[in-house]
């Protein structure tokens, strides 16, 4: 039996970053971007899954930090076959850069106990800094395999994985523990099981319970499922290492960018001016 | 003490190109902080790479020659880069945002609790103010890169951490040499003085490098595609304009994320960088991600149908309209024209 921790955030999805993602005053409208399960993480749970699938009492326990309705992806995840899901939340999180963020993570792993393998995405797509998988590792004091695009095998506790490099493939060993970080070329995430789906649908977490109506509540409270949910005590985190006083980089500034506009000339879809603009790049050895 | 220190990739018997332009980069840094540029090679057969190393104006060359080292794996990198920071404390650490650098850079952050700002597009040098501990800070390292959503750039600052370290892409730095006589002072490390044995249980079973089919940064004609384009098959228009002109193909991560074409055309912050005689962006906005690996292009044509799409403020030529009906007149007026 393998104990398995997949890391997954709740990010906006930039992917469909549409006209209306940005404001007239030129910030970010995160209300027209949804909130979705990070591509990777997905990626990085179906491998998990798969380990499941060979060893069937394997257990799957999802974390994410992140706000009260982070809770979303852990249900997601429990749809899609995880056992158990674990929220951490916290003000005392707030600002936290990639090294505070894997601090307090690296908390949260220790209290699960005992995982013989972690789980994260290769990068999160609302920074792609690829950071927090190789910094919880660290952390943690074991070993990683980033970019992983296949578990070839897993025996007697020793792990065969195919990585994804910018320039090519290759494949190594280790004994567990080790981090994993998943690349988008890994198995795509099978999709929700419908018996789970019911069974996990009122998976909640303590917050969530408190904001829900009474009524709803005195039905449902026996038969849901309690996700859990931690503070920064909870897993015994030390604060200075927490949030914007724990993380070393700091936002010094952000500009928007007004860029020099050229004298562009418009040219309309007219066969007559697409040709002429052919005939000008022509001549001065633009192409040709 | 105290200098800039630039991690060199090592693969297949030389030293990457990123590493150089970040040695370009670490000696424009160093002489306005004062201080030496050092470059570490980690590696096996390293024998003679000091003098081309050299020439990029690196004071102090620190070389560490093992089999343990090659090929990279991230343990062993990590304890002799960790292992020699501590006792060189450099304020600065550079590396490639490659696979290699991004599985390393952010180890070594976390070994030594300091700030990482992944994929910069520029470094400067300038001071800043902690208003609430009033504190001011002078010659740190601004790692500025393009911040999530749109049109915002973020200048990130590690005021109290040390090394400030950062990784960069390969292209967005140029890379110049300072004088072929120059020679480094060189340092060999002994990595057996690092290594423990728990740092090889990664073990490297398989190993294929592949050289890219894509050679997108020495093309001189750019077509690069965009979400707008709308589909694989209308990617083959594009295909068939840049087999016209003698061209390469490029794209824009919408592009690439709606699987119309290969992670490896993405042009932008976080794919390549290019610098082409001509860049025909089509049915592409133009975010600050993708114009931060386009806009040092020396021409730009922008063909969209909406008017006020961003990348318009930066094309020479602006073709408003839909690309199914303009690209095809180019090839066109293109074949007529040209004798
Ligand atoms: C951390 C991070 C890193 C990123 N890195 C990169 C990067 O390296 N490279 C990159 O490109 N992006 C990157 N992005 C994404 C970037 O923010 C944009 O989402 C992306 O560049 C948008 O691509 P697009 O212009 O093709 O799509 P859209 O913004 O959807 O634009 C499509 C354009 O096509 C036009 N159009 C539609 N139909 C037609 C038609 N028939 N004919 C003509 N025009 C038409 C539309 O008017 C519109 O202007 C990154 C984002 C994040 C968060
Ligand atoms: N707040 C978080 N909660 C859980 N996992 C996270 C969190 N942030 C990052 N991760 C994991 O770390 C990976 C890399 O994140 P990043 O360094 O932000 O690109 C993600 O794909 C997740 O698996």
């Amino acid at each position: 039996m393998y104990k398995i921790i997949v890391l997954a955030k709740q990010v906006p999805d930039t992917r469909n970053v549409g006209k209306d993602a940005m404001k007239a005053d030129g910030t970010v409208n995160r209300a027209a971007l949804p909130a979705i399960f990070n591509p990777e993480d997905l990626n990085a749970l179906e491998l998990a899954l798969e380990i499941k699938d060979q060893y069937p009492d394997t257990k799957i326990t999802l974390l994410t930090m992140g706000p009260v309705r982070a809770a979303e992806i852990l249900r997601e995840g429990m749809y899609r076959g995880a056992d158990a899901g674990v929220l951490l939340t916290d003000k005392a999180f707030a600002g936290s850069d990639t090294l505070a963020t894997s601090y307090a993570l690296s908390c949260a792993i220790r209290k699960i106990g005992e995982a013989d393998l972690i789980l994260a995405g290769r990068q999160a797509i609302d920074g792609d800094t690829a950071q927090v998988g190789p910094q919880v590792a660290d952390k943690l004091g074991i070993p990683q395999i980033t970019y992983a695009e296949e578990i070839i095998s897993l025996h007697d506790r020793t792990i065969q994985v195919k990585r994804r490099l910018e320039r090519g493939v290759e494949v190594v060993e280790c004994t567990l523990p080790v981090l994993i970080t998943a690349h988008s070329t890994a198995p795509e995430c099978r999709p929700r099981n419908a018996k789970r789906l019911m069974r996990f649908k009122r998976a909640t977490t303590l917050s969530e319970r408190h904001t829900t109506a009474e009524d709803y509540l005195a039905v449902h409270n026996d038969q849901a499922v309690l996700i859990t949910e931690w503070c920064a005590k909870d897993v015994n985190s030390d604060l200075v290492q927490l949030g914007l006083g724990g993380s070393p980089t700091k936002v010094r500034q952000v500009e928007n960018i007004v860029f020099q506009a050229k004298e562009s000339k418009v040219i309309s879809t007219d066969d007559a001016e697409i040709e002429s603009l052919m005939q000008e790049l022509i001549s001065q050895h633009t192409i040709g | 003490m105290n200098n800039v220190c630039v991690y060199c990739e090592f693969e297949e018997g030389r030293i990457q190109e990123v590493s150089y332009e970040l040695l370009t980069k670490g000696r424009s840094l160093a002489n306005q902080l004062n201080c030496k540029l050092e470059a570490l090679v980690l590696g096996e057969g390293l024998n003679g790479l000091e003098k081309e190393v050299s020439r990029y104006g690196v004071d102090i060359l620190y070389m560490a020659d093992d089999k343990r080292l090659y090929p990279y794996t991230t343990l062993p990198h990590t304890a002799v880069a960790v292992g020699l920071f501590k006792q060189t404390h450099p304020q600065i650490v550079l590396m490639g945002a490659t696979s290699i650098g991004r599985d390393l850079g952010p180890r070594i952050s976390s070994s030594l609790t300091s700030g990482l700002t992944a994929d910069c597009t520029n470094l400067e040098i300038g001071e800043y103010e902690d208003k609430k501990a009033g504190k001011k800070y002078e010659n740190l390292l601004y790692q500025i890169r393009p911040a999530f959503g749109g049109n915002i750039v973020a200048t990130i600052v590690n005021p109290d951490n040390r090394p400030q370290m950062a990784t960069v892409r390969e292209g967005v730095m140029k890379k110049e040499t300072i004088s072929d006589t120059h020679k480094a002072e060189l340092i060999y490390l002994d990595a057996g003085q690092y290594l423990r044995d728990e740092d090889l249980v990664v073990k490297i079973i398989e190993r294929h490098m592949e050289t890219s089919k894509v050679n997108l940064k020495n093309s001189s004609i750019i077509i690069a595609g965009g979400y707008g384009v709308g589909s694989k098959e209308n990617f083959n228009l594009l295909y068939e304009l840049a087999h016209t002109l003698g061209a390469e193909v490029g794209a824009s991560r919408a592009a690439v994320d709606a699987g119309f074409t290969d992670k490896e055309r993405q042009i932008g912050q976080t794919g390549i960088t290019v610098r082409p005689k001509l860049y025909i962006a089509c049915g592409i906005s133009g975010q600050i991600q993708h114009i931060a690996g386009m806009q040092d292009s020396a021409m730009v044509i922008s063909i969209n149908n909406d008017a006020n799409a961003p990348i318009n403020k930066l094309a020479d030529y602006v073709i408003q309209g839909n690309l199914e009906t303009i690209i095809p007149k180019m090839i066109k007026y293109y074949k007529k024209n040209i004798k």
